[in-house]
């Protein structure tokens, strides 16, 4: 477990997101694409803690990655609901009632 | 211990991406959103074995409740049921798989042949309580300043995505649907 | 006292005793329904072991195009997240896993239970399931965030978040005495994430089971396991955090767990059958707008009581 081998991993999570990101026409599957190069970004910014500089500083950064994260998901789903509710598509199967 | 963790961690690194793959090709919305789920837990559990133990313990908290939600989302926006139903609705897949094979070879050429500096520093003796220092003496701003952006998201996205607001469910004058 | 760290061969042990736990909840709970339905109590006592024999040989249901594998993950999880609760709880002297975050893996695993209750649901293909796991969720946020306030508290005033520290710091001042509302806020929350009492809408009567609507056979045994193990677990990490966990006169420590583990359990699955069940969408508003702010005051009180201490 060394810094090349953590970040090569990190590095396939950013590349099966972007493909995601790019490649997906709903909107939620591309916020999943995101949702997984973030996560490759955190596992990235981990390995050069530990294996650079284990100061507890880094950590404080880890934990604003999260939150931005969180803020990234957050807004996004409340603006993918607007826009599926002002698109007025009319999904007959009940569970999308949700977002009348 | 060492090679029990470098097995642990390998077993984690391959569950992490295959389950990140498995997101864009298995059948139904909830398989895709908890295939994320795994993916996310297996990273929070890497940030254990490096040594990251608050952090890997909140990542698996956060993002475990997180697909939570995001599966009701999933079914509202798609509406399908449980059934195993192919789905793959992509444009443009070659493009995207060259650009994102394209990207794996950029990013591990330079984690490979980037000559990373050495070690400087070595983490303190207990994490958890360092980190606490961290958050709480020197950082304490940075998380001061963090902490309005989060309120400000909760108040935008309820905003957002509420149908019908407090006035439209309680009357004018907010108390309630019939008073006289 | 410091608390050691056993070899992962005791993780059975471990498992078996809180089964045990979980079978005297189930024991007491069926022993209260006798009574209250007229049948002498003793009669109810062996409801562990009749609903086991019962629900062994009975056939597990398979709904059209069901979704078995996250279904199976659904009933599993939930017995899992109470074992995986359970582990760093220290009894006595020993812990499983002896981990410097014990209180966030506490409140890590029981997230794990949204997951679990939600897939229990959605496996099934079922409308009333799948509205069990949606009452499920609301009822969750509503519970959720108090829980996690009402978490740190026996963190700060131990000054550490490992469970060793919480029970050390508690022995001359059980934390209840001076952290009531936390405590109120726990037990109710320990209530919540063990789908039961008055936050038993995600299986409730009026959806015909809700969640339980289709589960039969082991899947059935595996979610009403998981459910009283969830209640056993929040107990004993109730009884370590809150209740002085092995700190107590005569007998030794593990057997002091036992005891206030026991004491709590009792509590909760009386005062769970006294309560009428709550509907998720009325539990909101007062959750976020009364008991979040009295939590968020009792943890400014906790935090002040510790900085004057110095």
């Amino acid at each position: 477990m060394t810094l090349q081998t953590v970040l090569l991993v990190a590095a396939a999570l950013i590349s099966v997101g972007l493909y995601g990101a790019i490649s997906q026409q709903v909107v939620v599957m591309v916020m999943m694409g995101l949702e997984l190069m973030l996560n490759g970004v955190v596992l990235a910014a981990a390995a050069f803690w530990w294996f650079l500089s284990p100061a507890p500083d880094g950590q404080v950064l880890l934990l604003v990655v999260l939150t931005a994260m969180t803020v990234e998901m957050a807004m996004g789903f409340a603006v993918a609901t607007l826009l599926h509710r002002a698109r007025q598509t009319d999904m007959t199967d009940m569970a999308t009632d949700l977002s009348r | 211990m060492s090679v029990v963790s470098g097995i642990v961690f390998w077993v984690l690194a391959v569950v992490a991406i295959a389950a990140g793959v498995a997101v864009f090709r298995v059948d139904s919305m909830a398989r895709a959103t908890y295939a994320l789920a795994a993916s996310f837990v297996a990273v929070g559990l890497t940030l254990l074995l490096l040594d990251l133990q608050f952090l890997g313990v909140v990542t698996v908290l956060m993002m475990v409740m997180e697909m939570a939600v995001m599966a009701i989302y999933m079914i509202m926006f798609m509406g399908m049921n449980p059934a195993l139903m192919p789905m793959s609705m992509v444009h443009g897949k070659r493009a995207a798989l060259a650009v994102s094979i394209g990207t794996f070879g950029v990013l591990a050429a330079g984690a490979l042949l980037v000559p990373w500096p050495t070690r400087r520093g070595a983490p303190a003796a207990d994490l958890v309580e360092s980190l606490g220092e961290a958050v709480m003496h020197s950082k304490m701003l940075v998380m001061m300043t963090v902490s309005p952006v989060l309120f400000a998201t909760i108040v935008a996205a309820l905003v957002l995505a509420l149908p019908r607001s407090r006035y439209d469910r309680l009357g004018d004058d907010l108390r309630g649907p019939d008073r006289r | 006292m410091t608390v050691v760290q056993v070899s992962a061969a005791w993780v059975p042990v471990a498992a078996a005793l809180l089964l045990a736990a979980a079978t005297a909840a189930a024991s007491l709970d069926g022993a209260l329904a006798a009574r209250a339905s007229g049948r002498p109590a003793a009669q109810g006592l062996a409801l562990p072991a009749a609903e086991t024999a019962r629900l062994f040989r009975q056939r597990r249901r398979a709904p059209v195009a069901a979704d078995t594998l996250l279904g199976g993950v659904g009933v599993a999880g939930l017995l899992v997240a109470a074992l995986l609760m359970v582990a760093v709880v220290p009894f006595g002297r020993w812990t499983v896993a002896d981990l410097s975050v014990g209180v966030a893996w506490f409140n890590a695993m029981d997230v794990l239970v949204w997951a679990a209750v939600w897939l229990t649901g959605w496996g099934p293909n079922s409308v009333h399931a799948l509205v069990g796991g949606y009452r499920f969720l609301a009822t969750a946020l509503s519970y959720e965030l108090p829980l996690m306030f009402a978490l740190t508290a026996p963190a700060v005033a131990a000054g550490s978040l490992r469970l060793g520290d919480v029970v050390a710091a508690q022995q001359d001042l059980w934390f209840v005495v001076w952290m009531p509302v936390a405590f109120v806020v726990f037990c109710a929350a320990v209530v919540a994430f063990s789908v039961a009492g008055p936050f038993s809408a995600a299986v409730g009567s009026v959806t015909a089971g809700g969640v339980l609507a289709e589960a039969a056979g082991v899947d059935r045994w595996l979610a009403a396991t998981g459910r009283y193990a969830l209640l056993s677990a929040g107990s004993a990490f109730g009884a370590t955090a809150f209740l002085g966990g092995g700190h107590g006169p005569l007998l030794p420590a593990w057997l002091w767990l036992l005891v206030k583990t026991g004491a709590l359990l009792t509590g909760l699955v009386v005062l769970r059958r006294r309560l009428p069940v709550l509907r998720p969408e009325r539990l909101a508003a007062p959750a976020w707008l009364v008991v979040l702010p009295l939590v968020l005051l009792q943890l400014l009180a906790v935090s002040i009581v510790v900085v004057v201490r110095g």
